[in-house]
């Protein structure tokens, strides 16, 4: 069943288009870096840090545009020492200052909280665990809330208008909740698959409302979750676990009984591989996407900075429009082939036969 | 490196507030939702296989109606034929009771006619032998009425009794 699923034209088509936009995202992005090659005097601007300090996490919520105006909201943060929790805002880390806290002394060095040491020198030895409510952990709540919000309501209005044609978001929302059944789920999963309907649903739209409001630059867009590893490595975790606790024994047994014994040496560990290697793939795939599509669109802004010239700005904003409009087709694109695989994966642990 | 290297804090706000998010969403978001929508599938479903049950009971009993209406034409036709037989049968029938009793009728009268006719003409003859014998028995006596002509007569009688 999988099989003749994949194969199918339709995917194919898809597979095709992604594969021939992620070739033109690579040649746009070199073209980018070998612009971006020459750095000789010290009057030049370098543009990444800027766009690492994009692609990454913050201690602070950016209030204004960067490198016009710098104006960086303060936000919690929250440390686990050895001797105690420790909260305080990161206002107090401000421009390399230090701060007393309960337990130890802490300053931020290239975007991590360190603790200080008495003489000054920054600690070696003792290392917080950081769980501040970061950017990306704020974007995140926000993100999820505005799903929440969202799906809770379009629910609302199904149990007002019981049996009726959709109306107003709930119209808007329907295809892609169908979209999600009948194209990722129904086909990989078989007659099981309401119970991964959650699970799925709620990935895909998590992804896919994270990409698009990665590309908006304003609040609340403006971050690169999905684009941060650690998002991307939670929602594989998940998918592992799903797929290794809903495994039948068919799925076990082809992993540690191989059909002929003596391939037993190799194909155990192959198979472990590939059961490691597949959330491996989807966690990869997703942030590699997406923080490929930021880094190409802010060094195409950066251009303007680069030539320190408003002349460039016009090849600027084509180019990035041309980007941010693949950007859209990618955002979902990944929205859909995450979601498409977990059903894959969660379809293949739970079919009865090979 | 720093871009690939999951930082501790995010993964665990992420996990935290994904499974929340998750639990949430797939009690009163997801499941209500997707009920809604594979119930109203069903029933349009249903209103669909409905729609095409009824057209299909219409047309037969459309063409069930065809064929009542046909039959009972046939059959009024027949009953109008028997019926025209019926009363040929009948008008025939009175027809030949009437003619049978009619002959009968004139039978018996002739029959009544000649027995009148024969009594009438017994009763004739009984009158004029009666008639006949008081003529003759006046005559005779008028004749005999003097002994001369008695004694001639026997006298002659006589006579001709001797000739034998």
């Amino acid at each position: 069943m999988t099989n003749g699923t994949i194969l199918n034209s339709k995917l194919f088509r898809i597979f095709f288009i992604c594969a021939f936009f992620l070739v033109v995202a690579t040649f746009s992005k070199s073209a980018v870096a070998q612009e971006k090659a020459p750095q000789g005097s010290e009057k030049k601007f370098d543009p990444q840090p800027l766009i690492m300090e994009h692609i990454g996490d913050s201690h602070f919520w950016p209030m204004a545009i960067p490198l016009v105006e710098e104006k960086l909201l303060p936000l919690p943060v929250i440390l686990y020492t050895d001797k105690g929790l420790e909260v305080f805002s990161s206002g107090h880390l401000k421009d390399g200052a230090t701060y007393q806290g309960n337990y130890y002394t802490y300053k931020l060095e290239e975007n991590h909280i360190k603790v200080v040491e008495a003489d000054g020198k920054i600690s070696e030895t003792i290392k917080p665990l950081d769980f501040s409510i970061t950017r990306n952990t704020i974007s995140m709540m926000v993100s999820l809330a505005i799903i929440m919000i969202v799906f809770l309501s379009v629910a609302a209005s199904y149990r007002k208008r019981p049996g009726k044609a959709p109306k107003g978001l709930q119209s808007f929302m329907e295809p892609l909740v169908l979209f999600v059944r009948d194209d990722i789920a129904l086909p990989n999963l078989g007659v099981k698959y309401t119970r991964y309907m959650p699970l799925l649903l709620t990935i895909f739209f998590f992804i896919l409302l994270n990409n698009v409001l990665g590309i908006v630059p304003f609040f609340p867009g403006g971050y690169n979750l999905t684009g941060n590893i650690a998002i991307t490595g939670v929602l594989a975790v998940i998918i592992l676990l799903v797929v290794n606790f809903s495994a039948n024994k068919h799925y076990w047994k082809h992993i540690f009984m191989p059909n002929p014994w003596w391939l037993f040496p190799i194909m155990i560990p192959v198979e472990i591989v590939s059961v490691f290697s597949k959330p491996i793939a989807l966690m990869i795939r997703l942030f590699a996407n997406i923080t490929a599509g930021h880094i190409v669109g802010l060094s195409l802004i950066c251009l303007i900075f680069i030539f320190r010239s408003f002349a460039i700005s016009p090849v600027s904003v084509i180019f990035v429009t041309f980007m941010d409009c693949i950007e859209l087709l990618v955002a979902f694109l990944q929205a859909y082939i995450f979601t498409l695989l977990s059903a894959l994966f969660i379809g293949m642990a739970i079919q009865e036969h090979h | 490196m720093e871009l690939v290297t999951p930082a501790i804090g995010l993964v665990f706000w992420a996990t935290v507030c994904f499974l929340i998010v998750l639990v949430i969403l797939g009690k009163f978001a997801w499941k209500p939702i997707l009920n809604a929508i594979s119930e109203r599938e069903k029933s349009i479903e249903s209103a669909l296989s409905m729609a095409e049950a009824a057209k299909e009971e219409m047309a037969r009993l459309t063409s069930e109606n065809d064929e009542l209406l046909k039959q009972a034409r046939i059959e009024r036709d027949q009953i109008l034929k028997e019926a025209k037989q019926m009363k040929d049968m009948i008008v025939n029938e009175a027809k030949d009771a009437a003619q049978v009793e009619g002959a009968r009728m004139l039978e018996r009268a002739r029959l009544e006619i000649d027995n009148q006719k024969a009594i009438a003409m017994a009763d004739v003859k009984n009158q004029v032998a009666s008639l006949s014998l008081e003529i003759a028995e006046k005559i005779l006596r008028k004749q005999f009425e003097d002994q001369k002509k008695q004694d001639a007569l026997v006298a002659d009688l006589l006579r001709e009794v001797k000739l034998k």
